[in-house]
This record gives structure tokens, C-alpha cells and sequence, in this order.
């Protein structure tokens, strides 16, 4: 069973309107790798040109930052769910 | 008694009182910072001026439009006591209508998202204002729709400002900003520039400027992407439009990626003494670009709020890269 993914509005062009969606990996980093390989192009909008998460750019796994985890190499399981959150309001 | 500032009807805006009976006199007036050093390679012949906002008595540009759509509704007896002031916002918009509610003694719910900054939700909560939050997972949109069910619910004991539909919004940068810049430049601006979040300062003060001087380029900064970092800022082709908002008025926009509005807010503070909001990076980053373009001219770039209501939020979070790859001389 994959993770489950919380996609905010303005990503959502990338998965075809779908609020959630299943992703696969070890690790955060691994389930975002898997995203881009399902929805071109939304990676870039979540990391910078080094691989880093962007700093306007929240990832929750079951409500924690992963900030204050491992960052993208934070372990996730299956069943987990990752919330991508904008960092801020928007306007 | 002093005028109040931020209605002034004719083209001369008043100078801030000297001694105030009420913090809403005290809104408007905000000064002009030059900060033409922070372009490098520009011409001689450019200026490069910050309007800071951020001296306003609510701390943002946003107590001008909020001022002006609640003396309106008092005239017009839309706001009635017995009435709750209500909108949606994404911040500034809240702490300006609950300063000005505690102020004229109305009670004011506001709705915003969830991850608006913290600073934010503790301000407008010691203003004594009630917030309602709303799925930071929709942004400004999700707070608007949010925003509408409680009217619909109970339409009859709110009056709602509706910042992004109320002419008086752009009306209050017309009488107000407009005005002020066209003074403290001695009619010398070219360029005016302020970011789009309802769109009420770029429109208002632009429609000014205009009628001053048609010559006057009219630029508004936009965030590059749907996804974005630039609080208070709206991508339009993603959002729901406002109505105040005129795309034809404006003889420009720039798409702004925040992390170099990021940086910006950083050089600022490093180089200036200026902290400043992200939506300050984005006008400056909009300012630069049309610099390095003009051979003359005074550019004149809203600077929304200063920014220490941002402390807490990823606007920081690359603070100490950037500082490691421009070490103090």
C-alpha cells in the first residue's frame, strides 16, 4: 500500500484536479521522486535545483514537519500520509 | 482636530498629525526611502524609492483600504452598531479591520487560513477579534469560500468590507497613496510599482498617478507560479480574480520567483536596517528589473509592511545560507 499524499490547490493542474493521490518510496524523498515519475514537472516545484525541499515549501508526514525530521531522507511507511502544504497564505 | 489622513479628498494629502485623538488619524502619511544602492550597474539618472507601508499604525498598506471601507459603510449605514465587521484575509487586511474595529468599538470575525503566520493570529487576537480559520490546503481562495457560507448563514448581523469587490479599496490608494507620492516626488515619478493581492494599490494609486501624469508606468508584481511563497501576493491566472482588479490598466506585470524575493528581504536587512515582508522583496525584485532597464527615472515600489510579523515563517528559513555566501565585510 502506498503513502497517501495531500496535494494543495495550486498543484493540483499537475494531478488532474485529485486532492489525494498514492505515491511509493522508503523515504520522503523516494515518494516525491515517485510523484514526478506520476505527475511531470510538480518535483520542480517542490525542491530547488540542489534536491532541497524550497523554503516556501511545508511536507508533513502524519502532521510533522520533516523540517524537524530527516528532512526528505525521513523514513516513511506504509499507510503514512504526507501533506504538502504551502508555507503560506497565497494573497 | 487633524484631517484624517487616508480620506483626503483633494489632491494634497495631509502630513500626519503631530498629536492624534484616535490611531485611525494616524494612517497614511508613510514616508519614502531611497534605496537606489541596492541596484547595482544602474544609471546615475534612476531612483529607486521604497514607500514603507509598514509605518502605518496597523503595521501594513492594508490599514488605508480597510479605513476607507469601513468609514463607507458607515455613511452608508451597511455597518450599524449592533453589526459584526466580517471578511476573509490573509493577514494584514484582518489586523488592520481589527485595529480599526477596536478602535470604533465593533466587534470583527475574520476568516484566513490555518498557516497564516503566528505573529499574525496573536495580533488580531489582542485586538480582541474572533478568527475563523480555513484549510491552509486551499490558500486565500479556501478563507474567500469559507467567508461566504458564514454570510450565508447569517448575512443580516455582518457587514462584510469585501476588500476584493469594494471600489472603496482602490478609492482609498486614489485619495490617499496616489496623492502622497505624487508630492514627495514633486511630480517626478515614472514608475510605480506594487504587488497584486487584491490589486486595491496598484489600481487606485495607478488610476492616480494617471490622471497626474499619463506617462506614469503602471507595474504590478506577481508571483512567477501558482505555487508560491509571497504571502499576501495573488497569481492571478490561478486565483479567483477580484473585481477590483483591471488587468487592462496596467501597462506591465513581473513575475516574481520568490526565492530571489527571499534574498532580497535578507540584502535589505543586511544593507539597509530595512526588515521588511516577503511582499517588499517581490516589489524591490519588480523595481530592480525595470531599473537596469531605464536610462532616467524615479521608480517608486510599495513596501506593504516591515517584517517582523514573519519572524516565524519559511520567509527565514534560507537566512543562514545566505548569510554564509555573503559574509560581512
Amino acid at each position: 500500500m502506498p503513502a497517501k499524499v495531500r496535494i494543495p490547490t495550486p498543484l493540483r493542474r499537475f494531478t488532474g484536479g485529485s486532492e489525494e493521490v498514492g505515491a511509493s518510496g522508503a523515504t520522503v524523498g523516494a515518494v516525491v521522486d515517485d510523484l514526478e515519475r506520476q505527475f511531470a514537472g510538480i518535483k520542480e516545484r517542490l525542491c530547488d535545483e540542489e534536491g532541497r525541499v524550497r523554503r516556501f515549501v511545508n511536507i508533513y508526514l502524519n502532521g510533522d514537519d520533516i523540517r524537524f525530521l530527516s528532512h526528505l531522507e525521513t523514513a516513511v511507511k506504509d499507510g503514512d500520509e504526507l501533506s504538502i502544504v504551502p508555507a503560506i497564505a497565497g494573497g | 482636530m487633524a484631517a484624517a489622513p487616508g480620506m483626503a479628498t483633494d489632491a494634497a494629502a495631509p502630513p500626519a498629525p503631530a498629536r492624534a485623538e484616535s490611531v485611525l488619524d494616524l494612517i497614511g502619511g508613510t514616508p519614502l526611502l531611497d534605496v537606489t544602492a541596492m541596484g547595482r550597474g544602474l544609471s546615475p539618472r534612476v531612483r529607486l524609492l521604497a514607500k514603507l507601508e509598514g509605518m502605518n499604525p496597523g503595521g501594513s498598506v492594508k490599514d488605508r483600504a480597510a479605513l476607507s471601507m469601513v468609514r463607507h459603510g458607515l455613511a452608508t449605514g451597511a455597518l450599524a452598531p449592533g453589526k459584526t465587521i466580517v471578511d476573509s484575509t490573509s493577514g494584514n487586511t484582518g489586523i488592520a479591520l481589527a485595529m480599526i474595529g477596536a478602535a470604533l468599538g465593533y466587534p470583527v470575525t475574520l476568516v484566513m487560513p490555518e498557516n497564516v503566520s503566528r505573529e499574525r493570529k496573536r495580533i488580531i487576537h489582542a485586538y480582541g477579534a474572533r478568527v475563523v480559520f480555513s484549510s491552509g490546503m486551499e490558500g486565500s481562495d479556501g478563507a474567500i469560500l469559507k467567508c461566504r457560507q458564514l454570510l450565508a448563514e447569517g448575512g443580516a448581523r455582518y457587514f462584510k468590507p469585501d476588500q476584493y469587490f469594494n471600489e472603496m479599496n482602490p478609492r482609498a490608494h486614489f485619495e490617499s497613496t496616489g496623492p502622497e507620492i505624487w508630492e514627495a516626488t514633486e511630480g517626478r515619478v515614472t514608475h510605480f510599482i506594487a504587488g497584486i493581492g487584491t490589486g486595491g494599490t496598484v489600481m487606485g494609486t495607478g488610476r492616480y498617478l494617471k490622471s497626474r501624469n499619463a506617462a506614469v508606468q503602471i507595474i504590478a508584481a506577481e508571483p512567477d507560479d501558482a505555487l508560491h511563497g509571497l504571502e499576501g501576493l495573488k497569481h492571478m491566472a490561478s486565483s479567483i480574480v477580484p473585481g477590483i482588479y483591471k488587468e487592462q490598466e496596467l501597462d506591465a506585470k513581473v513575475p516574481v520567483p520568490t526565492d530571489t524575493a527571499y534574498d532580497l528581504v535578507y540584502e535589505l536587512a543586511a544593507r539597509f536596517g530595512l526588515v521588511v515582508g516577503q511582499s517588499s522583496g517581490a516589489a524591490l525584485y519588480a523595481g530592480l528589473r525595470v531599473a537596469r532597464e531605464l536610462d532616467a527615472g524615479v521608480i517608486v515600489m510599495i513596501f506593504p509592511d516591515f517584517g517582523e510579523r514573519y519572524l516565524s515563517t519559511n520567509l527565514w528559513a534560507g537566512w543562514k545560507e545566505w548569510q554564509q555566501r555573503h559574509p560581512r565585510r
